[in-house]
């Protein structure tokens, strides 16, 4: 049940992304660039999406003592700023900047056959192995 | 439908998939999160990432055989979108999460970490799509 439920959860995210025009590559770019023609249509993404799962966080989740499936939550916790989170975020944002795509609209895009969306979900699996490799070598001492 | 129309009923879906995540699991809906897990060194927990992404890769096979139009064309050639998937690797794992997992959930849990982040990516986002539309 347990996995049945993710599974749910992910083609509904999937739906989700596809219906809001998230895996339109051009319609992302033209949100991103308030310069020529901007189309702020992609804010309601976020708003709803947002208000959704705020709604649901702190009327329903924050009231639980556990999810339903597991014993306990695993959300994350830390409050503090550091470098790599900001490092972090801004070269996602000029890679998002570059090709329209996130990462959970180029995994749908590419597993809809999209060759550009192939190609950029296997650069970015790179990328992440990468990152993982320097975060393990940065760690010894 | 008016796009905007899309957008939200789009967001309600991703919003709810996120919190039915949370509350079935007690994890965070964060796609660059939970793909991560997946790769070496791989997380514990892999059944439910596992679970996840199989669903969210069966909306895109739906999506072409219903639907193939909401799936947009490439606006890069590849050396640009080898670059783009490059650095969408490596800043989603450094910066511990993207637009799912800091924009749709972080935000919503009110964590400065996530704001931070998504002011973060917004910025760099334009900035770089306004340069990009210039050549």
């Amino acid at each position: 049940m347990r996995e049945l439920m993710a599974g749910v959860a992910g083609f509904i995210f999937g739906i989700g992304l596809l219906v809001s025009g998230m895996t339109q590559p051009s319609k992302v770019i033209a949100f991103l660039d308030v310069t020529r023609g901007w189309d702020p249509s992609l804010l309601f993404v976020m708003a709803s999406a947002m208000g959704v799962n705020a709604l649901v966080y702190w009327k329903l989740v924050r009231r639980r003592a556990a999810p339903m499936y597991e014993p306990t939550f695993h959300l994350p916790t830390r409050r503090d700023i550091d470098l790599r989170l900001v490092l972090g975020a801004a070269l996602f944002g000029i890679g998002w900047g570059l090709g329209g795509l996130c990462p959970g609209p180029a995994l749908v895009s590419a597993s809809s056959g999209s060759l550009g969306a192939i190609i950029f979900v296997a650069a970015m699996l790179v990328g992440m192995l990468l990152q993982h490799r320097l975060a393990r070598t940065t760690a010894r001492p | 439908m008016h796009s905007w129309l899309l957008a939200a009923v789009g967001g309600v879906l991703i919003g709810g998939s996120a919190a039915l995540l949370m509350l079935t699991q007690g994890r965070i809906a964060g796609i660059s999160g939970i793909l991560g897990g997946m790769l070496p060194p791989m997380a514990v927990d892999r059944d439910w990432r596992a679970a996840f992404l199989f669903g969210l890769l069966g909306a895109g096979i739906v999506a072409a055989v219903v639907a193939p139009q909401a799936v947009g064309a490439s606006v890069r050639g590849t050396p640009m979108l080898v670059v783009a998937g490059l650095l969408v690797g490596i800043g989603t794992r450094l910066g511990s999460g993207c637009t799912s997992g800091h924009g749709v959930c972080g935000l919503a849990r009110m964590s400065p970490r996530s704001l931070v982040s998504v002011v973060t990516f917004m910025a760099t986002g334009a900035l770089t799509a306004i340069i990009a539309g210039g050549f």
